[in-house]
C-alpha cells in the first residue's frame, strides 16, 4: 500500500521536529536565548531607570519610555531575528546532500515518499520550530519590556509574524543550499547570504542618516533580493509606526534609519520567493543522485 | 497471465561524468529467487541496487520493479533496500524507527510487525535501545529489520553482513532462506563469496559495469579434473568431469595400478570469480 503523500509529509515533520528537539543545538539556542532574555531583562531594568537622565528637562517633548522602550526593542528583534537565522540553518543543515553523504537520507527516500514531499516535509519542520521559536523569544521580550518599562510597540503582532516569515525564508534558501552543498559550505554561504542582507540593512540606514539616495537605492534593492532583511525593517518600522514628533525623529536617527512599511506587494514578494526557492530546490533535489 | 519478473533489469547504462559504472546489463529476478551479485569494488554492483529503488537515475537502458518503473512509488513500495553505508538518526530506539518506516512504507502491520521484525534479527530485547547505544553489528540487523517493514515483495541487500560476527552472519543467513520460503525475491549484493555460495540460487558477477557471468552456483562451478590416489602418488586428470572417473580407474585398473581413492574436483565460486573478473580489484 502506498501512503498518501500528506500522511507521509506529516510523518516527516513530526520526524523533523523531533529530531530537532533532540539535537543539542537545540539545546544550546535554549540556553542562549535564556542567557539572552536574562541581559535583556537586566539591559531594559537599567534603560529605563536611567532613560529619564537622558531625556532631562525636554521629557516633555521626548517621550523617554518610548525612546528606550523601541530602541532596546528594536535592538532585541535584531538579537531574536539572528537567533532564529541560526536555529533555521542548524534544522536545516546538511539536510540533503550532507544526509546523503552520511547514510541518513537513503533509507527514508527509497520509500514511497516523493522526493518533493520529502523536502517540503523537512522545510515545513524546520521552519515551523524556528518560526515558533522567534514567536516566543520575540513574545517573551516584548513581556520584560512591558513588565520592566510599561512599554509597548505600536504594532505587536505584525513583526512577530513578519520575522516568523524572515526565518523561514532563511530556511528555505539553507535548504536550496543544502541540495547543492556539503553541509560546512552550506553553512557558511547561508551565513554570507544574512550577512549581505544585513549589511544592505545597515547601508540603507546610513543613508538614511546622510540623505544618499544611492544608499538608499542599495537598501532597498537588497531588501527584495532577500527579503528576510526587508521583513524585518518592516518589523522594526511597525514598532514605532504611530510614534511621531521630536521621539519619532530621534529613533529614525538610530536603527530605525530607513525602516519602511511592508505593504501587501512584500508580503506577497515574501512568499513567491520562499515558494520559488523551494521549487527550484526541489528541482535540484529530484536530479540528484544519492 | 504471467506474473512479470519482481526484477527486470535492461540493457542498463550508467555514467558519472563520462566515467561508465554500467555498460548494458541485463538481469531478471523472479519471486522467491535468492541472486548473488558479485564483482570487485566500482564495480557497478551498488549503482545496479541504487537505479533499482530510485535513488540513481540511469542514463540508459531501464529497470523495473514488478512491472513498474524503477523510482516509481508503486516500485518503491515493492521493495525493501539496506544500503552499504547508511546510518539511522542516533535518538531513534528501534521501536521508533521501525514505527517511522511503517509509517513511510504505508505498513499497516503495529506492534505486531515491528515485534517479529527485531525477534526476526535478534533484537526483540532492544525495541526500546537507541542507536547510538548498538553495536555496529546490531545496527546492521536493525537495517535489515528496516528493510523488511511492510513485507517488501524484493530485498535489495547491499553487503547487509559487512559489520556482522559468525553469529550474526548466521542469523542473516537464516533469515534469507526463510524470505525465500516466503517468496520474497533477493539481490544480495556482497564480497563473501562463500555466504554467496551457501545462500544464493543464482549468481551474476559484474565487472567493469557488464555482466560477465551468470547462473547457479552449480553451473558456475564447472569441473575442476579427476583427483586419483594410486600406489604410485596422486595424479590429477584436469579438465575430467564426474562421467569420466570410472573410465579413468578403469584405465589406470588395467595398467596394473591399485587405486585408493577417487574424487571428483569442482572449481570453487572464487576461482571462477577470480577467473571472471581477471583479477580486477577496487
Amino acid at each position: 500500500m502506498t501512503p498518501s503523500p500528506l500522511r507521509s509529509a506529516m510523518t516527516v515533520i513530526a520526524h523533523s521536529v523531533r529530531e530537532g528537539v533532540r539535537r543539542r543545538v537545540f539545546l544550546a539556542v535554549l540556553v542562549l536565548t535564556a542567557g539572552f532574555l536574562a541581559l535583556y531583562g537586566l539591559g531594559a531594568h537599567f534603560v529605563f531607570r536611567d532613560v529619564g537622565n537622558f531625556a532631562g528637562g525636554e521629557a516633555n517633548i521626548l517621550d523617554d519610555k518610548a525612546f528606550a522602550g523601541a530602541t532596546i526593542f528594536g535592538l532585541a528583534m535584531f538579537a531574536i531575528l539572528f537567533l532564529g537565522a541560526v536555529l533555521s540553518v542548524f534544522l536545516t543543515l546538511g539536510a540533503v546532500r550532507g544526509d546523503a553523504e552520511s547514510g541518513l537520507l537513503q533509507p527514508l527516500v527509497v520509500r514511497p515518499i516523493g522526493r518533493t514531499t520529502m523536502l517540503m516535509a523537512r522545510f515545513a519542520g524546520a521552519a515551523a520550530l524556528a518560526a515558533t521559536y522567534v514567536v516566543l523569544v520575540y513574545l517573551a521580550a516584548w513581556a520584560i519590556t512591558r513588565a520592566t518599562g510599561g512599554w509597548s510597540p505600536d504594532h505587536l503582532i505584525g513583526p512577530a509574524l513578519g520575522l516568523a516569515l524572515a526565518v523561514a525564508i532563511i530556511a528555505a534558501i539553507s535548504l536550496l543550499l543544502s541540495v547543492l552543498l556539503p553541509a560546512t559550505a552550506q553553512g557558511i554561504v547561508v551565513f554570507m547570504v544574512f550577512g549581505a542582507g544585513l549589511t544592505a540593512g545597515l547601508l540603507a540606514q546610513i543613508g538614511n542618516a546622510i540623505d544618499s539616495d544611492s544608499l538608499h537605492t542599495i537598501g532597498r534593492v537588497a531588501s527584495w533580493a532577500l527579503p528576510f532583511e526587508g521583513l524585518y525593517a518592516a518589523g522594526l518600522h511597525a514598532l514605532i509606526s504611530g510614534t511621531s514628533g521630536l521621539t519619532g525623529v530621534v529613533l529614525q536617527l538610530g536603527p530605525f534609519g530607513g525602516s519602511e512599511a511592508a505593504g501587501p506587494g512584500l508580503i506577497a514578494w515574501a512568499f513567491a520567493y520562499m515558494l520559488g526557492v523551494l521549487a527550484i530546490a526541489a528541482f535540484a533535489f529530484s536530479r540528484r543522485d544519492l | 497471465m504471467t506474473e512479470p519478473p519482481v526484477l527486470a533489469v535492461s540493457g542498463l547504462h550508467k555514467s558519472y561524468r563520462g566515467q561508465e559504472a554500467l555498460a548494458g546489463v541485463d538481469l531478471e529476478i523472479r519471486a522467491g529467487e535468492l541472486v548473488g551479485l558479485l564483482g570487485p569494488n566500482g564495480a557497478g554492483k551498488s549503482t545496479l541496487t541504487k537505479i533499482a529503488c530510485g535513488l540513481v537515475r540511469p542514463s540508459g537502458g531501464g529497470v523495473e520493479v514488478l512491472g513498474r518503473p524503477a523510482g516509481s512509488p508503486p516500485a518503491r513500495a515493492a521493495l525493501g533496500y539496506l544500503a552499504e553505508l547508511f546510518r539511522f538518526p542516533g535518538w531513534c530506539s528501534a521501536d521508533e524507527l521501525l514505527r517511522l518506516h511503517q509509517r513511510l512504507a504505508g505498513a499497516a502491520g503495529g506492534a505486531g510487525e515491528r515485534e517479529e521484525l527485531l525477534d526476526l534479527v535478534g533484537l526483540g530485547e532492544a525495541r526500546d535501545k537507541r542507536v547510538e547505544a548498538m553495536s555496529k553489528g546490531m545496527q546492521q540487523r536493525l537495517g535489515i529489520a528496516q528493510a523488511l517493514v511492510g513485507a517488501p515483495r524484493l530485498l535489495l541487500l547491499d553487503e547487509p553482513t559487512s559489520a556482522l560476527d559468525p553469529v550474526g552472519r548466521r542469523i542473516v543467513r537464516g533469515l534469507l532462506e526463510e524470505l525465500r520460503r516466503r517468496g520474497v525475491a533477493v539481490l544480495l549484493n556482497s564480497h563473501l563469496l562463500s555466504e554467496v555460495e551457501l545462500v544464493c540460487d543464482r549468481v551474476a558477477i559484474i565487472a567493469r559495469g557488464r555482466l560477465v557471468e551468470a547462473g547457479t552456483p552449480e553451473q558456475l562451478a564447472g569441473p575442476g579434473g579427476v583427483e586419483v590416489e594410486t600406489a604410485a602418488g596422486v595424479k590429477v586428470f584436469a579438465g575430467a568431469g564426474r562421467e569420466d572417473a570410472p573410465r579413468i580407474v578403469a584405465e589406470l585398473v588395467g595398467a596394473g595400478e591399485r587405486v585408493y581413492r577417487v574424487e571428483v574436483r569442482h572449481s570453487s565460486l572464487e576461482e571462477v570469480y577470480l577467473k571472471a573478473v581477471g583479477g580486477q580489484t577496487g
